[in-house]
């Protein structure tokens, strides 16, 4: 993965194939403390003590189309080279919560890359679930919140092109803004 | 910022619901992009954009986009499945944004299959 808004398009990924319903996802860009996180949370099905272990094992996966699982294990190394951890928090029947941190400053820190991208596919791909980001920095912030939009549009679908057009201008200035 | 107010969503909803009646819903074509760790780490989220943007450009109302999960076949990613309304789906592997948006005016929008960059012709129908 070439940065980290690829990485939370691919984890936010195994939340939906754990059948998640609503995931969170937020991001702080630490200054002071020269620390990033990301925290993804979703409703899925969860994991047991067992899965949870070997969920960072590359050669664990309950895919059947291939024999080893990349996504976790790949963002963990991208938190230990830039002194951060990944830490996986999960019950079955509850959801899980993965939560990632870098040192901001560190030289091996991934950029941060198109968040902007990355929540519109999320949305495009699976319009019916709730998507929730909050993006903190330095005092400012940017939130959406798919449910209340949907909430907004009634029986128009979150997916209508004219809807996700809108949607990508608003996160793209958004983002800009928070950026800047 | 460019605040996306209840307002805004209102105009959108009525203006969807207008052009909605018009063409009676249908669609003409499903595009389904693969985004499973393999297709992510090889350009399948600029893919995605690349047709939206396409959307966007051509004021496209009846094209579906859909993503899906790893489909195995990792080392041939970025893949999409192209689907026309009444014709077989067919996989296109390999891609990058230029093949993107050729197939779009090719196949999407024109209905001709570009065997250059197609799989298979076949397999699974999802709609
Ligand atoms: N949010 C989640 N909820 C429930 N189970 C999860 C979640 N995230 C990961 N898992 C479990 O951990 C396994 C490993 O995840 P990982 O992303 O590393 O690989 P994968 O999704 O199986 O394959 P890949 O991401 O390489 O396509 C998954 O197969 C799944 O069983
Ligand atoms: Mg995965």
């Amino acid at each position: 993965m070439q940065d980290l808004s690829l990485h939370i398009l691919d984890i936010v990924e195994n939340s939906l194939a754990a059948g998640a319903k609503r995931v969170e996802i937020r991001l702080e860009e630490d200054l002071q403390e020269d620390r990033m996180t990301i925290e993804i949370v979703d409703n899925g099905c969860g994991m047991d003590e067992e899965m949870i272990q070997r969920a960072l094992d590359p050669f664990f996966t309950t895919k059947t189309v291939r024999r080893v699982g990349l996504g976790l294990p790949l963002l963990s190394e991208a938190c230990r080279i830039s002194n951060g951890e990944l830490c996986l928090q999960s019950s079955p029947g509850q959801g899980t919560k993965v939560r990632a941190t870098f040192q901001l400053s560190h030289i091996d820190r991934q950029p941060l890359g198109n968040m902007g991208d990355t929540l519109i596919t999320l949305i495009v791909g699976h319009p019916e679930v709730d998507l929730f980001y909050e993006h903190r920095k330095d005092g400012a912030s940017f939130s959406l919140d798919t449910r209340e939009i949907k909430g907004a549009l009634g029986d128009v679908p979150l997916n209508e092109p004219q809807v996700v057009s809108a949607l990508r201008r608003h996160i793209l200035a958004g983002l800009e803004e928070l950026a800047a | 910022m460019a605040k996306l107010s209840i307002e805004d969503l209102k105009k959108i909803k009525e203006s969807v619901q207008a052009s909605v009646t018009l063409r009676e819903g249908g669609s003409r074509a499903k595009v389904n992009i693969h985004m499973g760790t393999c297709g992510i780490a090889s350009g399948a989220r600029g893919i995605m954009t690349a047709v939206m943007d396409e959307i966007e450009k051509g004021d496209i109302k009846d094209v579906i986009l859909t993503t899906s999960g790893c489909a195995g076949l990792c080392s041939r990613e970025p893949m999409i499945t192209v689907e026309l309304l009444g014709s077989a789906p067919v996989k296109y592997i390999d891609l990058t944004p230029d093949k993107m948006r050729e197939i779009f005016s090719e196949h999407v929008l024109g209905g001709k299959i570009l065997e250059k960059y197609a799989l298979s012709v076949g397999s699974e129908t999802t709609f």
